[in-house]
């Protein structure tokens, strides 16, 4: 393909040598001059031969430890989601010996408490053609042919012990009459292979392993550091070994060593403020271990959620999500005229009433995916035919409408279906959904992207593993509902305790002191860069900066991201970025609770990030998933994958702060499965 | 509308606290009360005042970790959790009180925060099913009675927020006891250590500093989640039964 490009450099990035991107002579990259090209990636320690063998094989070959050498080893853990407290407790009843590290009070508070709707496994109880390939095919096709597929069967094949172990913990999932689990379908897809507990999934799947951790805790095999935060990853000699961490009740700096590192600490969808995710959920831990070698590996797949409830006015803190079963009986519109915008939607007559996607999209209407009907939402609300409250000048929010579904089925039915979700949004909004139209727009939900792996889910830090959300290995450019909750578990509780035995079989490595060097100068730059943000002293609050750094990521790199756009945000984020550090204002000591200080580091990788995630979506010149850029698409306005072009896994290096991110490429490879363009017209 | 805030501040857990006096104007009826909070401390930082420290995280009602004595009630007016609550319910020119929890077994960290570690001890004692990773059945060879599996689900819906024992007269953690003892007592995976299981919880519930239960049902009216009383019921009879077992 060619195309035309604005040559315009930023004023920090020197020109670029020929040939920039490793491609072909006389072919441009869209982030030339934003990036230096690396080797490809060209060992993912994925095993060969058939794709239905490649797990056993790789279990048999990973080195046993045996149960007496196993409490020698010593393993961290940060983070007490899903993933992290899986692992925590597998590893614990193991035998080794686990430190396990949260920010929050208790382990049980993990944002995997908040996942609604299910988890996905392949036990074909409804003999409906389910199986661990199609589970498999359905995931690879979903992620939109940018994941691994040896990694993807993996979590197909050990889906169905997930639900065997959940189940053995006292899980109550949603049951039939006869006693045994129902399924239901979820997300499009034709199979019901959905577990359920109500709307609360994710909740009773977090307590099942909590208190799993909480029985080893009490075993003494696990040791839990809650209200503690990671600030840096220890690295020497080569290996990971330890992590400094912020004790935030005391503000004691501490050092904790051990023979390798798990890094489970979810996603990072919040360096766009606004989000589904908790109040805490950071890019913290992932981030200084990315300054320490671990490769970033497609930041800027993102995922968007179309139904949740609308920003109320500058004051919002947090998104929250319903689920988009809303859209089997909501028909979503806006008025066709600006000048109705503010008026009772009840006193719009039908007439001047813009059905949008069922206009746009009549085979799918509201049941297109998500990013359709998300990207379809923003673009009727930049037209200036948003309702609801304006915020910042725009109104931002589209009318999700049962009035048609309460005529048909009666108002019982619909109450039946959906009662709990028309309460939720009627205590948030204060307006009663039987009777006014819901008011809704997307929201950041989740993000594919993340740290490097490989097929052993350890990244290019040698000792040092990611699991869970904060890894990118499975869910390609899109993640299909109901497989975070399979993804978190299958991770923690099925491949990384076998993974990790064949490093730890190497072990234990030669003790460190606190004297170490690597550990001297972790320590120094976490001290460091806490007194800085202390003694800035300056004039804005550190929320002000992460919801301005958020409106930026929001506009340029959200629903639809261009060439203009993309780097326009870089230039706004290292401006942000250098003001920030010298006119932030944090009060208070680091000798106490202080959750200005522990924001102010958040936000601060937050701002290095984004700007990755700019030029990682600069450099990604076809849509994709989550991913959609605004010069890619049909004369329909479909995305448009480039496989020739595209089909890799972006990797990126650490060069340090203001010098260019080296590019790795991981080659994506099919062999058990055909690539397809998707269509929903 | 306008509001005056009456807040607690305590620096950390060793010296005395206070209220304070704050006031609020502008405050829209959409905020959600921590983005109350929120609004106040940007007002705070502004001034060079300490912002005032509180604890939250999911803000959509599920991880447990907001709660706050809001006029006398844990959570507030309305059955719902503190991040849930919003300013609708409050009217302008009204005076807002806000303390921490009041109990001996939540120490205060600082200012709102409170320490909860007491629960995830109670939990270590025996709120689990001993399985470990990999030896577990398939999941359809133990039926459940969907009853008992829907009534389990209602239980084990507590989020661990600590509202019940703040409610208490008399400090007790029987309601966040009760549901999770419930919860595995129904559950044919829960029956092998049911008698171990609640005589160390109780146990372990007393050694925090916890009182007894008072009938008074105060916790389950302030309880987000409307975990029910008999849970508590549930709690007495199994301790009794596990008693006559010889535990």
């Amino acid at each position: 393909m060619s195309h035309s490009h604005d040559m315009d450099m930023p004023d920090t990035v020197t020109s670029t040598e020929a040939s920039p991107t490793g491609a072909l002579d006389g072919e441009y990259d869209d982030a030339m001059g934003y990036y230096t090209p690396g080797e490809p990636l060209v060992d993912t320690k994925a095993p060969q031969g058939p794709i239905a063998d490649r797990w056993q094989n790789r279990k048999f070959e990973a080195r046993l430890v045996n149960p007496a050498n196993r409490r020698k080893l010593s393993i961290i853990i940060v983070g007490t989601g899903l993933a992290g407290a899986s692992a925590a407790a597998t590893l614990g009843e193991a035998g080794y010996n686990v430190k396990t590290f949260c920010y929050q009070d208790s382990p049980r508070r993990a944002h995997s408490i908040a996942a609604q709707g299910g988890i996905n496994a392949a036990k074909n109880y409804k003999e409906d053609g389910d199986s661990v390939h199609r589970l498999f095919y359905d995931t690879v096709k979903g992620g939109d042919y940018r994941s691994r597929e040896s990694n993807v069967y993996r979590l197909a094949e050990v889906s169905t012990n997930i639900i065997d172990q959940c189940v053995a913990q006292g899980v109550p999932f949603a049951r039939e009459y006869g006693g045994l689990l129902d399924n239901r379908s979820f997300g499009g897809v034709q199979v019901s292979r959905t577990f359920y507990a109500r709307g609360q999934t994710g909740q009773q799947l977090l307590i099942g392993a909590y208190q799993a951790l909480e029985r080893q805790i009490s075993a003494g095999t696990v040791s839990m550091f809650t209200r503690h935060e990671m600030l840096e990853l220890i690295v020497a000699d080569g290996k990971a070994r330890g992590i400094i961490a912020r004790d935030m009740v005391t503000g004691e700096v501490q050092t904790h060593l051990a023979d390798v590192v798990v890094l489970a600490s979810g996603g990072y969808g919040n360096v766009f403020y606004l989000s589904t995710n908790a109040m805490g959920s950071n890019v913290t831990a992932a981030w200084r271990a990315h300054r320490k070698g671990a490769y970033m590996a497609n930041p800027c797949y993102t995922q968007i959620h179309p139904t949740c409830i609308p920003v109320s006015g500058s004051h919002q803190s947090k998104l929250t999500l319903m689920s988009e079963s809303l859209r089997n009986d909501g028909r979503i519109w806006v008025p066709k005229n600006q000048a109705d915008c503010d008026k009772d939607p009840r006193e719009i007559a039908e007439e001047d009433r813009d059905y949008y996607l069922e206009r746009i999209y009549p085979s799918f209407g509201n049941l297109v995916p998500r990013d359709i009907a998300s990207r379809a939402a923003k673009n009727v609300c930049d037209e200036g035919r948003g309702v609801g409250p304006e915020v910042d000048g725009v109104r931002r929010g589209v009318y999700l409408d049962f009035a048609d579904a309460i005529d048909r089925l009666g108002r019982d039915a619909v109450a039946n279906k959906y009662g709990n979700l028309f309460d939720m949004y009627a205590r948030i909004t204060g307006e009663d959904p039987y009777s006014v139209p819901m008011r809704i727009y997307p929201a950041v939900h989740y993000v594919m992207g993340g740290l490097w792996v490989d097929y052993d889910l350890q990244s290019t830090i040698p000792g040092l593993f990611v699991t869970g959300e904060a890894n990118f290995s499975d869910h390609g450019a899109n993640r299909l509902g109901a497989s975070a909750l399979m993804q978190g578990l299958a991770d923690g509780y099925f491949v990384l305790p076998h993974t990790i035995r064949d490093y730890l079989a190497d072990g234990p490595f030669e003790p460190i002191g606190e004297d170490h060097p690597a550990v001297v100068e972790a320590r120094t730059s976490v001290t460091d860069r806490i007194q800085h943000f202390l003694s800035v002293n300056g004039t804005r609050s550190v929320d002000s900066y992460h919801r301005e750094l958020g409106n930026i990521m929001w506009e340029y790199c959200g629903m639809e991201r261009t060439e203009t756009g993309l780097k326009k945000a870089i230039d706004l984020i290292r401006g942000l970025r250098d003001d920030f550090y010298r006119n932030v204002k944090v009060l208070g000591t680091s000798e106490s609770l202080n959750q200005s200080l522990e924001k102010a580091g958040r936000v601060a990788d937050f701002f290095e990030l984004g700007e990755l995630m700019c030029i990682d979506a600069l450099n990604r010149r076809e849509s994709c998933g989550g991913h959609f850029r605004g010069e890619s698409q049909t004369e329909d306005g479909e995305a448009l994958r480039h496989d020739d072009e595209f089909a890799y896994v972006a990797a990126w290096e650490w060069a340090g702060l203001d010098e260019r991110p080296v590019l790795h490429k991981e080659d994506l490879v099919y062999t058990a499965i055909e690539m397809k363009q998707r269509s929903y017209k | 509308m306008n509001l005056t805030l009456k807040i607690w501040r305590q620096p950390d857990a060793v010296s005395a606290g206070a209220m304070h006096t704050y006031e609020l104007a502008d405050v829209s009826p959409d905020m959600s009360f921590l983005e109350m909070l929120d609004v106040l401390n940007e007002q705070l930082n502004d001034q060079g005042e300490d912002p005032i420290a509180f604890d939250s995280d999911c803000r959509e009602g599920i991880c447990g970790m907001c709660g706050l004595m809001i006029n006398g009630d844990a959570h507030g007016p309305e059955v719902t959790t503190t991040c849930q609550l919003h300013m609708r319910s409050f009217s302008d020119g009204e005076t807002i009180t806000i303390e921490p929890w009041r109990s001996d077994a939540f120490p205060v960290v600082k200012d709102l925060v409170v320490d909860r570690g007491a629960f995830d001890r109670i939990i270590q004692a025996g709120g689990y099913v001993s399985v470990n990773t990999g030896s577990a059945p398939e999941a359809h060879s133990v039926p459940v009675p969907k009853d008992d599996a829907d009534r389990a689900f209602n239980v084990a819906t507590c989020i661990g927020c600590g509202a019940c024992v703040a409610a208490c007269p008399n400090g007790s953690a029987s309601l966040f006891m009760g549901a999770k003892v419930t919860h595995l007592g129904l559950l044919p995976q829960g029956q092998p250590e049911r008698d171990e299981r609640v005589v160390n919880m109780v146990a372990q519930h007393d050694h925090e500093g916890f009182g007894g239960c008072t009938n008074i049902g105060a916790c389950t009216a302030a309880c987000p989640k409307e975990i029910p009383l008999d849970v508590i019921s549930q709690l007495n009879k199994d301790l009794r039964t596990a008693i006559k077992h010889g535990h």
